[in-house]
């Protein structure tokens, strides 16, 4: 049977053919849908981990205790995993291990382009890498058996591109490979330096050479032979760039399966074409293989280690064709930047924080909050990473005080963000004596990733009812004081602004916890559909305050301040804050 | 030789759904497709855009600068962002809808004037349509991106293609009927 799947559909769907057992992830763009896909077989236990290191350790002791695990991850999230992957690809595995990364070269919704190949030579793990969906389901196949075979886990290297494309799959059926024996096997399984040196060695001296033979054999490298004045070597989504420019009119060395890189196939490739050309995303990791082996090739010298490759930029890169628009508008087009939805409730607390803007440094973090530090609320200073939203402001606060700066250091968290990297923050926050606020949003969902589950919510992936673990109750036990700790309806202005102001007196750690559900669940859409608020033009004196809040709902065309009622849902932040009582509810809640 | 087909607008506005349907029927018509989306942030309001190639054989998912042999823009400002993917000779079927986005909201920038005149002035081939009064005769607002797609399938000659058991598949049952005459008015409009 053949049907449309994305990548991510298909790498879920190969998983399940391979006999796949147990799967993790933390949710990630490029990458949520792979575990999303994978939750809706029952043949295979999965779930939303609190962090990728977690999700990475969840699946290596499945794989140890016998089972085909997978586990994904958009690209940052292997540096959060880093730590167990160098350590599991010393101890290798039982059942097929195969850790998914999902790269993002051109950063269409992430803070770096990092290229996530480099960790299989530096991790010393086997790595695969498709172009299209139907590969991604067949190459995951492909990744289990070599992961079991050579006793390896197996990074699987996707990127935007081939996740988020629909392609045409065959598919085929499930094929139940089973629990395999386990073995105590402390020599194999417990990482002390006696049994690391000795793995450190069998990985040297036996692991890596029999890949490297595999790979100059594997079905996943292959040569397609056509005219020899041009040879280009390349691999993922870069493979269909190029074929769309030179079709069979020039020779290839497609590369499915990239560390270790297979040297002879290279060669005996190199040797067969007049010219060379690399082409590959971001760094060039084929290309320094290549040219240390001390084959000629061009690769960086004309393709830019920044954002995407597609057919236009191979055309003029190589063959010179420079393709410009035949349209030339008379129109300066205004920006559209992602911004904080219409009734998020986010907006007050940034709101109310906005107020002080010149008292307060924000180190904010990843999620839809970000989407703060926009115009006109300008609320953030710094995003890092995940987690940093907190630990960035203890440095922060610290210099600010050396400095005699008197300004306050406001972090800003989301629910999930607060459990994947954000307790331990806080812990040193306490153990540290930060005097910095954190403010940590609990929207009851992880919003920015398109609505997932988390240890908050009170559901499993599955939205089966699951133990919801209480951030306020963490806060206390971390040792933040109760008097400095409010739990607010960040709906509710005065809640807000009395929140910020008792924060900017603090002189202890400080926790804002704001507790209302994203706007966009499915559940609060439904509840809120018929709440409203309008601008009654005979009080509105035009004053533009309910601008500031930076509402995507609220308008001023031709000097008419109104709220379009379709996206409204009548949160009320903006009818707090109107000076002159001209914001106007309607409505009534359904239950 | 491969067509391509670009959607853009407004994250929330429904494109993706019409991509899905579109690709799905382009299938059953035994097409080789491709289809590429970018979202993430875009999500929250954002530019959104995706892109549908069929034919034969297709390899990349992209579409570049001038190869788009039709452009749909679900909102007018998007048209004049991503006029410059337009084919010489494409279609632009253009929606006349106005979203504002944050910056203009703000008063930090300008929203322009005279967009349509000036697509027709400079593109050959454009349709437009006012999507949201037709859906909103239809009781539906959100409908509109349904009644691009009739659009589409009009302007790509796909009529043959069953797209109400397509529309049915991925829509709640509902709002099946309310769709189909979205549907209907599109294709006929």
């Amino acid at each position: 049977m053949k049907k449309l799947l994305t990548g991510n559909e298909a790498i879920a769907r190969g998983a399940y053919e391979a006999g796949c057992l147990v799967a993790a992830a933390y949710p990630g763009t490029p990458s949520t849908e792979i575990l999303e896909n994978i939750s809706q077989y029952d043949e295979i236990y999965s779930e939303w981990s609190t962090n990728e290191k977690v999700a990475l350790e969840v699946a290596a002791g499945a794989s140890i205790a016998g089972a085909r695990a997978l586990v994904s991850m958009k690209h940052v999230g292997l540096n959060v995993a880093a730590d167990p992957l160098f350590t599991i690809a010393y101890e290798g595995v039982n059942g097929g291990l195969v850790i998914v990364t999902a790269d993002e070269p051109g950063m269409h919704s992430s803070q770096n382009e990092q290229d996530n190949r480099l960790f299989a030579p530096h991790a010393k793990v086997a790595m695969v890498e498709p172009s299209d969906s139907q590969e991604c389901k067949d190459f995951i196949k492909h990744a289990f058996e070599i992961s079991e075979t050579y006793d390896t886990p197996v990074i699987f290297r996707v990127t935007t591109r081939v996740c988020h494309s629909k392609g045409v799959v065959e598919l085929g059926e499930r094929e139940e490979v089973g629990i395999r024996e386990y073995v105590k096997d402390p020599k194999k399984y417990i990482m002390v330096p006696a049994n690391s040196k000795v793995k450190h060695i069998e990985m040297e001296t036996e692991r890596i050479p029999r890949l490297r033979e595999y790979s100059n054999n594997s079905p996943l490298n292959r040569i397609e032979w056509n005219d020899r004045k041009i040879g280009i070597i390349t691999s993922g989504a870069c493979y269909l760039h190029a074929k769309e420019v030179f079709g069979d009119t020039v020779s290839y060395l497609k590369i499915g399966f990239s560390w270790p890189l297979p040297d002879k196939l290279i060669k005996e490739f190199a040797q067969g074409v007049d010219k060379l050309y690399v082409i590959e995303e971001n760094e060039p990791y084929m290309e320094q293989f290549i040219k240390a082996m001390g084959i000629e090739c061009i690769g960086k010298e004309i393709f830019s280690a920044c954002g995407e490759i597609n057919p236009q930029i191979i055309r003029e890169k190589i063959l010179g064709e420079k393709v410009e628009s035949p349209y030339k508008l008379d129109i300066e087009v205004a920006s559209r930047p992602p911004a904080l939805c219409a009734g998020c409730p986010h907006r007050g607390i940034f709101y109310a924080l906005s107020r002080h803007k010149n008292k307060v440094v924000v180190t904010s973090d990843i999620g839809c909050y970000t989407l703060g530090a926009m115009p006109p609320l300008g609320m953030g200073d710094t995003v890092i990473c995940m987690g940093a939203g907190i630990t960035a402001g203890i440095g922060f606060d610290k210099v600010n005080k050396m400095a005699d700066r008197n300004k306050k250091v406001f972090g800003f968290v989301g629910d999930s963000t607060f459990f994947h990297s954000g307790i331990t923050g806080l812990v040193d926050a306490v153990y540290n004596q930060s005097n910095m606020v954190v403010v940590i949003l609990d929207n009851r969902i992880t919003a920015m990733t398109g609505h997932q589950e988390n240890p908050g919510t009170g559901k499993n992936i599955k939205g089966i009812e699951a133990p919801q673990i209480d951030i306020e109750a963490i806060v206390k036990a971390i040792g933040v004081k109760e008097e400095n700790i409010r739990v607010i309806d960040p709906y509710k202005m005065e809640e807000n602004i009395s929140a910020v102001k008792d924060a900017l007196a603090a002189t202890e750690p400080f926790v804002i916890i704001t507790k209302q559900p994203c706007a966009l669940i499915k559940e609060v859409q439904r509840r809120r559909a018929g709440l409203y608020c309008q601008v009654n033009q005979d009080k509105c004196k035009k004053c533009k305050t309910c601008l500031r809040i930076g509402c995507p709902a609220i308008s001023m065309k031709d000097n008419v301040v109104s709220i379009d009622t379709a996206q409204c849902n009548g949160c009320q932040v903006c009818l707090q804050v109107c000076p002159f009582d001209a914001i106007e509810f309607f409505g009534e809640e359904v239950m | 030789m491969a067509k391509s087909l670009l959607l853009v607008g407004v994250g929330g506005q429904g494109i993706i759904l019409v991509s899905k349907i579109l690709s799905e029927g382009l299938l059953e018509e035994g097409y080789d497709v491709k289809m590429s989306e970018i979202h993430g942030m875009a999500q929250r309001g954002g530019s959104v855009t995706t892109q549908i190639k069929f034919g034969d054989k297709v390899y990349s998912p992209t579409i570049n600068i001038g190869e788009a042999d039709v452009l749909v823009s679900f909102e007018k400002l998007e048209a004049v962002r991503y006029i410059s993917q337009l084919k010489k000779g494409g279609t632009l079927i253009v929606n006349e809808e106005e979203m504002w986005p944050l910056p203009v909201l703000a008063g930090l920038e300008k929203y322009p004037e005279g967009i349509m005149e000036e697509l027709k002035a400079k593109v050959e081939n454009v349709i437009s349509i006012n999507a949201r009064t037709i859906a909103e005769e239809l009781g539906e607002p959100r409908s509109q991106n349904i009644v691009m797609l009739g659009l589409i399938v009009k302007a790509l000659g796909l009529e043959n293609i069953d797209w109400v058991s397509k529309i049915k598949k991925f829509l709640p049952e509902r709002v099946h009927e309310v769709n189909i005459k979205a549907f209907e008015r599109g294709l006929n409009s």
